[in-house]
């Protein structure tokens, strides 16, 4: 006992350097950009209070006093005592805001007390990860007792539900990053892939059709099936045979041309032809599921694969409903605009487009500081906040921006390892849970400036302008990094 | 495999991800780059004077003055005091200040753009603006041109021009928003020799955000190249003495030079008047309720029975064809008897009439037989091969065809054909005498105005004639060629001798020999000339009356049509006849007659239908 608590007290104040260097590195890089982002040469005074840089460095400052509260004063016990308190204390707000809150873009997310705006749903990241560290740290908490999965999964949907009724849909997706916390903790990858596949298939029956978007489903599962059951025979068969389907049409209809006015061509659609190749194996597949009804093993297998068959059928029919009914026309809109499907660069396509054009006028080197034209004359909207990282692709081109990446990348793996390593699970998880979040707000961030995720408006983490998410940032972080203290290397 | 490990690896791929799509923006894909360029550049149009359109004598038709748009640029607009401003151009505090707001809100679509904010503000209203304009950043102002006409006259003829509109913009993508063009008339003919090139400014947006600088010291800059002037064969002052003669009168009036196809003038009445014109936007709701449809071209468009002018065609064809001769004589009873009590009535007159005198007197029985001999040539197995044949020579003559004109509007009249009457008669159900009106102009032929004035033409040409045309010199060659083309109607100019003569006599044998157009008797012109009475089941008669003059070397040929004006020899001929004096001795000396055309009202005998809206 009195040895652990030596080598205890030995570690504690053992503050992780490379994440305070990371931290450090991005606030700067942030407070830079932001200047050049508003800069005007009226206001040249990187100190001025009446511009957003001088704003940001007001919220640097308290950041910092919170940052060293946090590592000095605030014993860390109290996150995992306190942590129903602060959920709770963090939903009541969130309900408040949506009756007493002020209205910003269309949603109702912002306390303002004066000038200052204050935005509940950023910090409620923290409180969510915090009690879901404390659930899932539980001694015998296991992701195969249903009680403790409904347990876990109500800490993180109850505050989504809430943000969405404040229409900030954008923040509530961050929340959906904490799956990967649930699959450290045991959940099946494969509800991962499925999740991915779900993505996949509603693009592609917005894309193409419907007919395509199953027959590539059922093609992907039959694959899958046959690599499991080790059928190499069918597997490399059916692969050879349906990039035949595939291609061998498209290169008839090439060399004939479009002169032929004949339809039988327009019927050699790749995905009429997989589906014929492919039926008879849904019927024997089936006739096997019969057959094999009381022998367990077999059918193990391949419930999945009909459950899957299912689901995507499911999807593809829901496909319409979802995109028509349940989706707010503007973020139909981004949808249909990311996927090329609609080209509106002066409406809706404006900022990605002129986003695009920034990040992409940088070049290898950029433009220099202070030399972005795209962003001098704000073409970009939201160019401090959501949009900041043009900022640094105009003036700091790639190899700025990829400094930039590696960053953050560094930062998110060096979170997982220091979690992974650490014995107290309480710790642990809510490390996976920081590391989630910000791996969701910088790739949804970053991609969107660049055109490859639909716009969703949630901030750079500790780059974008911004009080709300700067302090809860770095509450978020610097938690991690004072309970990161009590680490014993084994 | 761990699963802290596959997740480290899912997040590098993220990475990748994003690292790939960092390299085809900035290293690979050279797009944006041009982008950003053309971003930061601004482009201000200089638009282009528009060509001025010249009559024959050199004076001008329509010609332009210069007008300013006043121009806002949103993201320029600062605090300024609005009432002011409306002050200066007479427009309403609420309207702009809603349109202000409107900008507000859209601020981010709008980025740099420029609009226009008060179209075509007074000479007055410019400088005051010019002296505050200090007061108002984001506002200013750019010369646009806008129309006059010195004449007060034509105004049917230039046609209007107006702003483009979106569907117009989806079709043409060389216009842009904002540009005029020409809708109708010698506007919209000739629009691409009269609009001219585009020019611009380019300015660029430096690093203080706000203020614009030449870009390049102005050697991008590309001056706005003014459109080509149209002469046109038009006679401003003849022009507007045809519509003064066609006030209160429905009808048109088409004066063509028979040696080149140049049309002198061209009236329609009831016509929009200059004013219209001008004020097309607001008016315009008025002028499409008007009963009397101002826009609607009747010289182009209105296809007329052509009365008895038409016998000069049959006349024609027949000696053509041989089956008379300017000596055959046929005999009228007053008209023609035909089947079991048929009769086609005519006037009264001495009988019989050789060639010559059945035009001068315009009789109807000389026609029934002549048509008749036309169609039952033994040449031509049945009436149908005949009707053919008959209809082919017509053609000939420019009826039933489009002439090729240069207005838009252009309709080919009708003509018919073997179909038509099959469809009355039934098939081989008809023969000559179901469609004996042919042969006088009427029934179910119709012509346009100057379908007639181009037969006037042919007369007057002895056998052919030139695309009536408005342009008389124009930069286009193929123009040129298309209007010196003479079309041969095939009738060898002997044949025209009896039916000019015939014609001559008509308006210049004593009055009471029995010369139908002794009223168009113009003394020393020679105008040889044919009236028509067309029969109109909407009330009295048709005036018809078409000529040229003088006999030799014609130098006018006119067709007039006065709807519900009753016989040709009255109304139209005199119209007719003040117009070749008009022409030929540039002064009306005949002031009694004048004022009597003028003052005399024939607009109450037409039947209107009230219009929608």
């Amino acid at each position: 006992m009195a040895f652990e608590s030596i080598a205890r007290r030995k570690k504690e104040k053992r503050v992780d350097l490379p994440l305070l260097l990371c931290y450090f590195l991005l606030i700067t890089i942030g407070w830079i950009s932001i200047y050049s982002a508003v800069y005007s040469e009226d206001h040249t005074f990187i100190f001025d209070f009446s511009q957003r840089y001088g704003m940001q460095f007001v919220w640097i400052c308290i950041s910092l006093i919170f940052a060293i509260l946090i590592l000095y004063i605030i014993r860390p016990s109290i996150y995992m005592t306190l942590s129903p308190v602060f959920y709770i204390v963090m939903l009541l707000l969130l309900f408040g805001v949506i009756f007493l809150g002020r209205e910003v873009n269309g949603s109702k997310s912002w306390f303002f007390i004066g000038s200052f705006g204050l935005q509940p749903a950023e910090f409620s990241k923290i409180t969510t990860s915090l009690l879901l560290a404390t659930v899932m740290g539980q001694y015998n908490f296991s992701l195969s007792n249903k009680k403790d999965i409904i347990r876990a999964a109500a800490v993180v949907i109850i505050p989504i539900m809430l943000i969405i009724m404040e229409r900030e849909t954008g923040s509530a997706l961050v929340y959906l990053g904490l799956i990967l916390v649930f699959f450290l903790m045991g959940l099946s990858g494969w509800v991962i892939i499925l999740g991915l596949s779900i993505i996949a298939i509603f693009i592609l029956t917005i894309l193409h059709s419907a007919l395509a978007a199953l027959t590539c489903a059922v093609s992907i599962v039959f694959i899958l099936k046959w690599f499991i059951d080790g059928n190499w025979k069918y597997l490399l068969s059916s692969i050879s045979i349906i990039l035949l389907c595939a291609f061998i049409p498209k290169l008839i209809v090439l060399e004939i041309g479009t002169k032929t006015p004949f339809s039988f061509f327009k019927l050699l659609k790749p995905e009429v032809w997989t589906l014929i190749f492919i039926a008879p194996h849904i019927f024997i597949w089936i006739k096997d599921l019969v057959r094999h009804r009381f022998q367990r093993k077999s059918l193990n297998n391949s419930r999945w694969l009909l459950v899957s068959i299912l689901v995507a059928i499911t999807v593809i029919f829901s496909v319409n409903f979802l995109f028509n009914k349940v989706l707010q026309p503007h973020q139909k809109a981004r949808i249909e605009n990311l996927l090329g499907i609609t080209e509106d660069l002066q409406g809706i396509g404006y900022n990605v487009h002129q986003s695009k054009i920034a990040i992409g006028s940088g070049g290898l080197t950029g433009k220099g500081f202070l030399n972005g034209t795209q962003t001098k004359y704000n073409f970009v909207p939201e160019q401090s906040t959501d949009f900041i990282f043009c900022t640094i692709g105009e003036e700091w081109g790639f190899i700025g921006s990829m400094v930039v990446l590696i960053i953050y990348l560094f930062l998110i793996i060096r979170i997982i390892q220091l979690a992974s390593k650490n014995e107290d699970p309480f710790t642990k998880i809510y490390g996976w849970c920081v590391a989630s979040i910000f791996a969701m707000h910088v790739f949804i961030n970053m991609g969107m400036t660049m055109g490859i995720v639909p716009v969703i408006g949630i901030p750079l983490p500790l780059i974008s302008y911004g009080g709300s998410s700067m302090l809860s940032f770095t509450l978020l972080l610097f938690i991690f990094i004072r309970l990161d203290m009590f680490r014993q290397v084994r | 495999m761990d699963k802290k490990n596959a997740l480290i690896i899912g997040i590098l791929l993220f990475g990748l991800i994003l690292t790939i799509r960092l390299v085809m923006l900035q290293l690979i894909d050279p797009q944006y780059k041009v982008s950003a360029q053309k971003n930061a550049l601004l482009y201000q149009t200089k638009y282009p004077a528009r060509g001025e359109i010249i009559d024959r004598n050199g004076n001008t038709l329509v010609g332009n003055k210069t007008t300013y748009d006043i121009m806002a640029t949103p993201i320029d607009i600062k605090e300024f005091d609005t009432l002011d401003f409306c002050r200066i151009f007479n427009v309403d505090v609420e309207a702009v200040k809603k349109k202000l707001r409107n900008w507000r809100i859209n601020k981010k679509k709008i980025g740099y753009q420029s609009f226009t904010f008060i179209k075509q503000i007074s000479d007055k209203q410019y400088s005051l603006f010019a002296e505050k304009a200090y007061k108002f950043p984001g506002f200013y102002a750019i010369s646009r041109t806008a129309r006059i006409y010195p004449f007060d006259a034509g105004a049917n003829l230039f046609g209007y021009i107006n702003e483009v509109d979106r569907e117009f913009l989806e079709k043409n993508p060389e216009y842009r928003s904002g540009d005029y063009v020409g809708i109708t008339g010698i506007e919209k003919s000739y629009e691409k020799v009269l609009r001219g090139k585009k020019g611009y400014n380019v300015f660029v947006r430096d690093v203080h955000n706000r203020v614009r600088s030449s870009f390049m010291n102005g050697a991008m800059d590309v001056d706005a190249e003014p459109g080509n002037n149209i002469v046109a064969s038009i006679d401003g002052e003849l022009q507007k003495y045809g519509e003064l003669l066609m006030t209160n009168k429905v009808g048109s009036i088409v004066a063509i030079e028979p040696s080149t196809g140049e049309i002198l003038a061209i009236v329609s009445a009831p016509g929009l008047t200059i004013e219209q014109l001008s004020n097309i936007r607001k008016e315009y709701s008025d002028i499409l309720q008007d009963p009397y449809n101002p826009m609607f071209n009747r010289a182009v468009m209105s296809a007329y029975p052509p009365g008895s002018v038409f016998k000069t065609v049959n006349a024609l064809i027949a000696q053509q064809r041989g089956v008379i001769n300017s000596e055959t004589r046929y005999n009228c009873y007053r008209g023609f008897l035909y089947g079991r009590g048929g009769r086609m009535g005519c006037h009264g007159h001495p009988s019989p009439l050789n060639l010559k005198q059945s035009i001068m007197m315009s009789c109807n029985a000389y026609y029934a037989n002549t048509f008749r001999a036309i169609l039952n040539d033994k040449k031509y197995n049945n009436i149908y091969e005949s009707f053919n044949a008959w209809k082919a020579d017509v053609n000939k003559f420019g009826f039933g065809v489009k002439l090729g004109s240069d207005f838009p509007s252009e309709l080919a009249g009708n003509l018919p054909s073997t179909e038509t009457y099959d469809k009355i008669h039934g098939k081989g159900k008809w023969n000559s005498y179901n469609i004996l009106s042919l042969s006088i102009g009427q029934g179910e032929v119709g012509a346009t105005p100057l379908q007639i004035a181009n037969l006037a033409a042919i007369i007057a040409n002895r056998g052919y004639w030139v695309a009536p045309h408005l342009i008389k010199e124009s930069g286009d060659s193929l123009i040129t060629q298309k209007y010196s083309e003479k079309h041969f109607v095939g009738i060898e100019p002997k044949y025209f001798e009896s039916v000019v003569e015939g014609m001559y006599l008509a308006v210049n044998a004593p009055p009471g020999s029995g010369g139908t157009a002794w009223r168009a008797h113009l003394e020393g012109a020679t105008i040889c000339g044919k009236t028509g009475t067309a029969q109109n089941p909407h009330g009295k008669d048709n005036s018809v009356f078409m000529c040229f003059a003088p006999k030799d070397e014609p130098q006018i040929a006119i067709s007039v049509y006065v709807e519900n004006a009753g016989a040709g020899g009255v109304w139209a001929a005199q119209i007719a006849s003040l117009v070749v004096e008009k022409y030929l001795n540039k002064e009306v000396e005949r002031t009694a007659l004048e004022q009597s055309v003028i003052q005399t009202s024939l607009k109450q005998n037409v039947p209107v239908r009230k219009r929608n809206k």
